[in-house]
């Protein structure tokens, strides 16, 4: 690889990393025929991890950092001064197959700045996508960020292409696109939004291809005073109206060439790591965004216990739940059982009464869903009686340093 | 009862006898698990699935329903280290090329925990089938020829390519992807264990990254905010108006450099008339002489109804003639081919352009042949027969509703005629409603 091409690839991916999402998950699995290259399985590979515990599971680049747009939030805005490169369609092509076949990685997720207009970029963007697999039988996963701005007939055609399709919402609230991103428009973002995911559920039912691993959006947690509460209750408009496979949350993070109208200092990534979980409730665990909201203190949730656990807490009288005879869907709200225990709990029961030391072989944070669990011998005697409970099983005050 | 796994002693360190074992009837999921097990590298895993099949053939037969079970979830966490084995050997395993008389091929060494080549290959097969690749490990090899799988016997780390042109690129990757603010060293090892490090070449990477995190971030932190240069959308939003097609002719040209929204099509076919037409007339898709001519209505169906319009008194070059999908969709059987119709979302595709090019031509009266075209320009599927004759299409245009004429075509003979002088009919009302407006 040569050292032109080497210099390109180090700034577009250095330019790419603030997209949080990875993800080689929800295609459908595939197997390359003859003369083709790459497989999907499903469920996604990690290649490798890097220092900061993120997975690399795709080639996570820019087409070009070189941008028309000036979102305060983003590196690449036209007013940074950082440095500028751009890829030709060749190279990106040449970059992933090459990667592809070294067994680096499970493809490409490929987004870009804009350059010249919306079209001409997202043009180049499915231009590389069609390249990958109609010249190189490539069968491996891709990932196009899609332009909201873009003519809606190119959206069309990445998504015979593209396994998944995604638009960064960025930030939650009109009020902070018109002040941080002023040539972005909410309208655009969710009719685009809105087009991917008529279009998926179109294709799904016809069985073609459209975007088959469905769409995904990011947003930026942090750069404005949105709550945790109005962040979930935006995720779960998301998933509930456009049918969205994931929502991303990206603790906005110091970058080289801040803009002087952002918070001077980035939020915990507790935080975010709490959004997680909570939209983990909201999609696995039955629980509507009432309930989430329920978890939190005055719409922001407490970082050092988990929303789960501040749920429970708050609803003390719903509990102890008889792990022998309890309903899945109360189970399913016990601190500590995740949605696998609960279902080894309910098959295992039909044959047996289940005790303390059972549960414990059935889920790894059994301290956790002590207090709140009844077995065959056992009867928790915490929950009423102890105010201190809560400090008992918050994790061990440390601020998430960074470092 | 013994156990094998490639040549070794079975159970009682003798060889098993030749005779067959009787056949057992084991509920399902049970055979899986065995198989999972049985290469896992625990020397008591033979006796573990023993007592399993024991029990379970002794009274205990919906054992493995119980996961909390002792001896159950033993297994289960047998079975588990096994998966896990065999995704980080997906994951972390690294090719190196070598090139050998013009010849590619791919060499990796791995070290896997447990006796898993046999249960990893078929992924490697699945994925890299164009290629040439061997796997080498500290127990046996495995050989991907393009056609076939085979075993060998172990390798050597040194037999593979001492070095490749991309993976200092791919360290570059690393590099440049890690985002020193978050640095989290936990996280990285919980999921790369650092016995993987050896193998991979990206991992030289880390301790010069971890070293220099601190100081970048605080780096980036110290230099403050930067005074934002002009915030001027105006370029942009420039840009973003100027992209939007001004003409029909512009509009043409997106659709013509376009690739087909559905499978087949060798040519786009636009939309014809004169500008200013007062009557435009939807059809579904272009047809074989329509795709191979890329003109649209010129195939049997286009010529009767320039047949039926003369009859009307309706000029065909007056009129406007366009399709809601502007590819021939079409299946090949044998030298023929096949017409397909489109599916609904594959006129939501060509909605858009539709859209647009009525726009431009501005008709007065929009005349839906067909089904699709009715789905086309109202987003319904709306039954032709119920719908037949003047129409809402909600648009700036009046609406009208008829068959499609290849409908005509495939009637039977004897009903051909009438349905003829409906369809005519119909292109009457149509003349005198544009004659109206």
């Amino acid at each position: 690889m040569d050292e032109a091409l080497a210099k390109k690839l180090r700034i577009l991916a250095d330019a790419a990393k603030y997209d949080a999402s990875c993800s080689s998950s929800g295609a459908p699995r595939r197997k390359a025929g003859a003369g083709e290259l790459g497989s999907t399985t499903g469920a996604g590979i990690c290649h490798a991890y890097t220092p900061d515990g993120r997975c690399i599971s795709l080639l996570k680049i820019l087409l070009t950092n070189y941008c028309l747009f000036d979102c305060a939030y983003c590196i690449n805005r036209r007013s940074s001064n950082v440095a500028r490169a751009r890829f030709s369609v060749a190279e990106v092509v040449t970059l992933t197959v090459e990667f592809y076949k070294r067994n680096y990685i499970e493809g490409l997720f490929l987004s870009s700045g804009i350059i010249k207009s919306p079209d001409y970029t997202m043009e180049l963007l499915t231009r590389v996508a069609k390249s990958l697999r109609r010249d190189h039988g490539f069968r491996g996963y891709i990932h196009l960020k899609s332009i909201p701005e873009a003519s809606p007939w190119l959206i069309e055609e990445a998504g015979l292409y593209a396994d998944r399709l995604s638009i960064n919402l960025e930030l939650p609230t009109e009020a902070s696109l018109e002040r941080l991103a002023p040539e972005k428009s909410g309208p655009a973002i969710q009719g685009a939004m809105a087009q991917i995911g008529e279009r998926i559920v179109e294709a799904k039912a016809e069985k073609r291809r459209f975007s088959p691993a469905g769409q995904s959006t990011q947003v930026i947690v942090g750069a404005d005073a949105t709550t945790d509460e109005s962040l979930i209750r935006k995720s779960a408009h998301l998933y509930g109206s456009y049918k969205l496979k994931r929502v991303y949350y990206s603790a906005f993070s110091p970058i080289p060439e801040g803009s002087s109208i952002l918070p001077p200092s980035p939020p915990p990534l507790q935080r975010e790591h709490r959004l997680y979980q909570a939209d983990w409730l909201l999609r696995y665990y039955d629980f509507s965004p009432d309930d989430v909201a329920d978890a939190t203190d005055e719409g922001m949730f407490a970082l050092d216990i988990d929303p789960k656990l501040a749920w429970a807490l708050k609803n003390r009288h719903r509990f102890p739940v008889d792990v022998n005879t309890g309903e899945r869907e109360m189970l399913l709200r016990v601190p500590g059982l995740g949605a696998r225990a609960v279902d080894k709990i309910l098959r295992a029961r039909r044959h047996t009464r289940l005790r303390l030391d059972d549960v414990a072989r059935l889920t790894s944070s059994l301290k956790r869903a002590r207090p709140f669990l009844i077995a065959a011998d056992h009867r928790p005697t915490q929950l009423t009686d102890r105010l201190d409970l809560r400090s008992r099983l918050a994790e061990p005050a440390k601020q998430l340093s960074l470092f | 009862m013994s156990w094998h796994l490639g040549g070794a002693l079975d159970l009682f360190g003798t060889h098993a006898s030749d005779t067959p074992a009787p056949p057992l009837a084991l509920p399902r999921g049970v055979g899986d698990l065995v198989r999972m097990v049985v290469p896992h590298s625990d020397p008591e895993r033979y006796a573990l699935l023993y007592t399993l099949v024991w029990r379970i053939l002794h009274g205990e037969r919906r054992l493995l329903e119980i996961s909390s079970d002792p001896l159950v979830h033993r297994l289960e966490r047998m079975r588990k280290a096994i998966a896990r084995d065999l995704h980080k050997m997906h994951a972390f395993l690294r090719f190196r090329r070598s090139e050998d008389a013009g010849i590619e091929r791919f060499v990796a060494w791995f070290e896997p925990d447990h006796h898993i080549l046999g249960a990893a290959a078929p992924f490697f097969v699945d994925r890299f089938r164009s290629l040439t690749w061997s796997i080498l490990t500290p127990e046996g090899s495995a050989h991907w020829d393009g056609t076939a799988l085979s075993f060998g016997p172990p390798g050597r780390r040194e037999d593979v390519p001492a070095s490749d042109g991309f993976e200092a690129g791919w360290r570059d990757y690393y590099e440049s992807t890690f985002n020193p603010a978050r640095t989290n060293l936990r996280a990285m090892r919980s999921e790369m264990p650092k016995k993987y490090w050896h193998n991979m070449p990206e991992t030289a990477a880390i301790p010069g990254l971890v070293r220099a995190a601190a100081a970048r971030t605080e780096a980036m932190i110290e230099r403050g905010p930067q005074m934002p240069v002009k915030r001027n959308p105006a370029r942009a939003v420039a840009a973003m108006g100027d992209q939007e097609p001004k003409s029909l002719e512009a509009l043409n040209a997106i659709i013509r450099r376009s690739e087909p929204l559905v499978p087949g099509a060798t040519q786009a076919v636009l939309g014809e008339g004169p500008p200013g037409a007062i009557v435009a007339f939807v059809g579904e898709q272009p047809g074989d002489q329509e795709d191979r001519q890329g003109r649209p209505f010129v195939g049997p169906a286009g010529q009767l109804l320039a047949r039926a319009m003369a009859e009307a008194g309706i000029d065909r070059g007056h009129a406007y003639l366009t399709n809601a999908v502007k590819h021939f969709k079409f299946e090949e059987r044998g030298k023929r081919r096949i017409h397909q119709k489109p599916t609904a979302g594959e006129v939501s595709h060509y909605r858009w352009w539709l859209d647009r090019e009525l726009d431009f031509v501005a008709p007065r009266l929009v005349v839906a042949l067909g089904a699709t075209a009715v789905l086309a320009l109202t987003g319904k599927a709306i039954p032709v027969t119920r719908a037949r004759g003047p129409a809402d299409f909600a648009k700036p245009y009046a609406g009208f509703i008829t068959v499609h004429p290849s409908y005509l075509l495939r009637l039977p003979d004897e009903a051909k005629e009438e349905a003829y002088g409906d369809f005519v009919a119909d292109l009457r009302r149509i003349h005198d409603i544009a004659a109206s407006l």
